[in-house]
């Protein structure tokens, strides 16, 4: 008990503060990221593995477009819906022609559709790792250190896009016709709702969310053609840790994982840190396979 | 022997008597490409096991290769003389292991859950060898010597190219016609019956968890071996091969060979490392040769999903 | 009152329909028709195919050999959310409301197509309402918490919202108090009324009867008498040969 006692009186408390910021602020991005790769899941039961690609290609638009322009915000909006509409297509070519086969199929096809798209990556930007700059580069003082206010932006900015994005699917037509035709395809079709076309829809709407994650993150590190990988691992562990289609436990299981990511950070080298999410992830399927923070079912 | 039969042993025995010739015919160079071939091919087998036979799609295969290698370096790096036997003993122990971890946890979930499950554990295990320099030699990997070939007293030879291609012709040939053997076998009717219908499989009464866990554990016997062969082709041990790129590249193989065919995948990494080897003959070193192969690869899942000899899918199984 | 047809063309037309379920023959060859505002009885026993034709002329289910015509337009291989845009209104057996959806966004999924302005969105809803006062009732409540009378309302008001010039019922009174079952009857002659054509898959014979003008009478996958509802009584030997135990 001592040991313990002296154990958490050593660890300075403005470090601890600053990396539950830090948790968070990954945590959001992360959470984004995994929204729309839970989204396409949850509602056409696509296991999308080119969902990092996009990611990584929302991030290297932001730097080409900000490079043109000189405007990070354009930049942001220009990634977006480029990569939205780059999702759309994809569905429409690959993914359409295997509704009704078996699920191993999508699973195969998104997998090749990230091969070519990251091989596309390294050919057309090379293998030089690019960087973003952010655009607020002003800090404040959080402890001892100068924190940018830039991530705090990001944070910020996520939760709004995940609210928003909450709104939308509980307000709007479009949000109506998705809830619908989660619940029930063939009605929703005989209700004259368009379903092929809502899969597109949302399809390109979690390329969207993928792509502005991309670009939110692209200054707190460097862009290059792997980078995807990374973010789509964790996003499937966040995805199975916050159970399977379930947007709320997503976002919970992110800032959850992230969290305890950066508090690890504060004893062991990052890339050993993100066993901390490993560990996560088996303990869930071997306690609550459903989710953490989905109540088990009796 | 029925027809059907007397014509699969005869081709049978043609390919393997062109795999024997290889050494004496082609040069240096495609005598090893083929022998390289011949490893994914087992790679790629093993994991049409599961995909093919069991209907469970794996991305785990990365890592029963990388610990069969990594398996196979260690003993020849603390074994001194470096014994042939004992790498692959702990080759396939070390594989084991890895598949035993992940069926476990992985095959209490259905398909898309499971195929993601199989991915972070491979993954997983990456991490470990990429991290734990000290005893994987981290980033670096682990370089070591080839054993002889020994069976004491009869033979010590070393393994010269031709040599050791025969010795891998030898072994996957071996897998398989092991491999075909449980795949005809009651065990491997059961597995087929889960990947039609994994409910009513059930609900006749087999223990469809037991079978999945023995499967997978098969599968990454297989692909172990695979490694071991491939670390002691190369005598190097190298973490990019537990990323789960070799798992992406093992699906591949499958999907474009036809998968339930066994010589299928086989075919399958000829096709793909033969294309890739003439992409960059052609077009040079930096030629993106992943883009129309991920292109072909996708037509091929919507237009042929049974892959290049799919077509023969019943008559090989017979 | 009917509306005057100047047009003799039916506005549902089936020929010849063929479909297979595996190598089961379920549909040999139906042919009906229904004319534009007639309500049309399809009787027979349970699994003769009589919700596999509706499903069918839905496009919700394949069909192997033989035509459909809908205002002499070809709607074969249409895609079902075509045919609800078309004017076919589909009201399955087991209701299958959007149970996670309130009364108000099951309706809206009617609502919400192009073309439709708010005034005609409004009154559409407004006559939704008026008809079954029990949904304006508990329009904000998710569906799945409605009674079985209730959903099979919001079934119906649900295609309604459609303007369907031919609604397809399958078993609207199944598992309803009889009390329901004569609301049900009130709706089939109120919609008749607005000149909207029903196809009526019914396993309550006197009802269809009373609601039907024309009546078909299945067996085995294919239709194998047709008369008049009023030509034929609920004793009919007709009836006992193809519906009775």
């Amino acid at each position: 008990m001592e040991a313990v006692a002296q154990f958490f009186q050593n660890i300075p408390v403005d470090l601890l503060l600053i990396q539950t910021v830090n948790g968070i602020v990954t945590g959001m991005i992360l959470a984004l990221v995994a929204s729309g790769l839970t989204l396409i899941f949850g509602i056409m039961d696509v296991v999308n593995f080119a969902h990092g690609e996009l990611f990584m290609l929302g991030a290297y638009l932001g730097v080409v477009v900000l490079a043109t322009t000189g405007n990070f915000w354009l930049a942001l909006v220009v990634a977006t819906l480029v990569v939205a509409i780059l999702g759309g297509a994809m569905q429409i070519l690959t993914l359409r022609p295997l509704i009704g086969r078996d699920p191993l199929n999508t699973i195969l096809a998104t997998f090749g559709l990230s091969l070519i798209l990251q091989n596309f990556a390294l050919w057309e930007f090379g293998p030089v790792s690019r960087k973003l700059s952010e655009p607020i580069t002003s800090h404040f003082n959080l402890f001892y250190l100068q924190y940018p206010w830039y991530r705090i932006v990001i944070a910020g900015l996520s939760a709004a896009m995940i609210g928003g994005f909450w709104l939308f699917l509980k307000y709007s037509k479009f949000g109506v016709w998705i809830r619908a035709t989660t619940q029930d395809r063939v009605m929703a079709q005989a209700m004259g709702i368009p379903v092929p076309w809502v899969y597109t829809g949302v399809f390109a709407l979690g390329a969207a969310m993928a792509a502005a994650s991309g670009v939110l993150f692209g200054p707190l590190g460097s862009i290059n053609h792997t980078m995807g990988l990374d973010w789509v691992l964790k996003a499937f562990i966040v995805v199975v840790v916050g159970g399977m289609g379930n947007l709320g436990g997503s976002i919970a299981a992110a800032i959850f994982i992230s969290l305890l990511e950066a508090y690890a950070s504060i004893w062991v080298s990052p890339s050993q840190a993100v066993i901390v999410s490993f560990v996560v992830l088996i303990l869930t399927l071997l306690f609550r396979p459903t989710g953490l923070f989905v109540p088990t079912p009796k | 022997m029925t027809r059907h039969d007397k014509i699969y042993w005869a081709g049978f025995g043609v390919v393997l008597a062109v795999l024997i010739i290889a050494p004496f015919v082609l040069p240096i160079f495609w005598a090893k490409f083929l022998t390289e071939i011949l490893i994914w091919g087992l790679l790629a087998m093993s994991s049409d096991l599961l995909i093919g036979y069991t209907g469970m799609i794996s991305f785990g295969h990365s890592a029963f290769f990388g610990l069969g290698m990594y398996g196979a370096a260690g003993a020849l790096l603390h074994t001194s003389p470096p014994n042939l036997w004992l790498a692959i003993l702990a080759g396939l122990a070390g594989a084991a292991g890895a598949a035993l971890f992940v069926a476990y946890f992985s095959t209490r979930l259905r398909d898309i859950y499971f195929a993601i499950t199989t991915l972070i554990f491979s993954q997983i295990f990456y991490v470990i060898i990429f991290t734990w320099t000290a005893v994987t030699g981290g980033e670096n990997g682990l370089i070591f010597t080839r054993p002889h070939f020994a069976i004491p007293p009869l033979v010590d030879v070393r393994f010269t190219p031709a040599v050791m291609h025969w010795f891998v012709v030898a072994l996957v040939a071996g897998s398989y016609l092991l491999l075909r053997r449980i795949t005809r076998s009651p065990f491997g009717m059961v597995l087929q019956s889960i990947r039609e219908n994994e409910a009513r499989t059930r609900a006749i009464g087999y223990p469809v968890e037991r079978y999945k866990i023995v499967s997978v554990m098969l599968s990454g016997l297989f692909a172990g071996l695979a490694g071991v062969l491939y670390a002691v082709q190369n005598e190097f041990a190298a973490p990019d091969f537990v990323f789960f790129v070799t798992s992406g590249d093992t699906i591949i193989f499958n999907v474009i060979g036809g998968i339930g065919t066994l010589v299928g995948p086989i075919v399958g990494a000829g096709f793909f490392q033969l294309l890739r080897e003439m992409l960059s003959r052609i077009f040079g070193d930096q030629f993106p040769y992943l883009i129309p192969l991920g292109v072909a690869f996708i037509v091929m899942i919507i237009f042929l999903p049974q892959g290049l000899l799919g077509f023969a899918r019943r008559w090989l199984n017979r | 009152m009917s509306a005057g047809i100047d047009d003799t063309r039916p506005l549902v037309l089936v020929e010849g329909l063929h479909t297979y379920y595996g190598k089961s023959h379920i549909l040999d060859g139906v042919s009906l028709e229904v004319a534009p505002g007639e309500v049309v009885g399809l009787l027979g026993r349970n699994g003769v195919g009589k919700s596999t034709t509706l499903k069918s002329i839905m496009g919700l289910v394949q069909t192997s050999a033989g035509e459909v015509l809908l205002e002499g337009r070809s709607i074969i291989g249409l895609p079902p959310h075509r045919l609800a845009r078309l004017g076919i209104g589909y009201v399955p057996e087991d209701r299958r409301i959007f149970r996670l959806l309130t009364v108000m966004e099951n309706l809206r999924t009617g609502l919400d197509r192009a073309g439709v302005s708010a005034d005609k969105r409004a009154a559409l809803l407004d006559k939704a309402f008026s008809y079954f006062p029990r949904l304006a009732e508990r329009r904000s409540q998710a569906g799945g918490t409605l009674s079985g009378g209730e959903q099979q309302m919001l079934a119906i008001a649900r295609a309604m919202m459609l303007e369907p010039k031919i609604i397809l019922l399958d078993e609207p009174t199944e598992g309803l108090m009889p009390r329901m079952v004569s609301q049900i009857r009130e709706i089939i002659a109120v919609l008749h009324q607005e000149g909207v054509a029903i196809l009526l898959v019914e396993q309550n014979v006197p009802l269809t009867l009373e609601a039907s003008q024309r009546i078909y009478i299945m067996e085995k996958g294919a239709v194998r008498h047709h008369c008049a509802a009023a030509e034929i009584s609920v004793h009919d030997p007709v009836i006992k040969q193809y519906l009775g135990v």
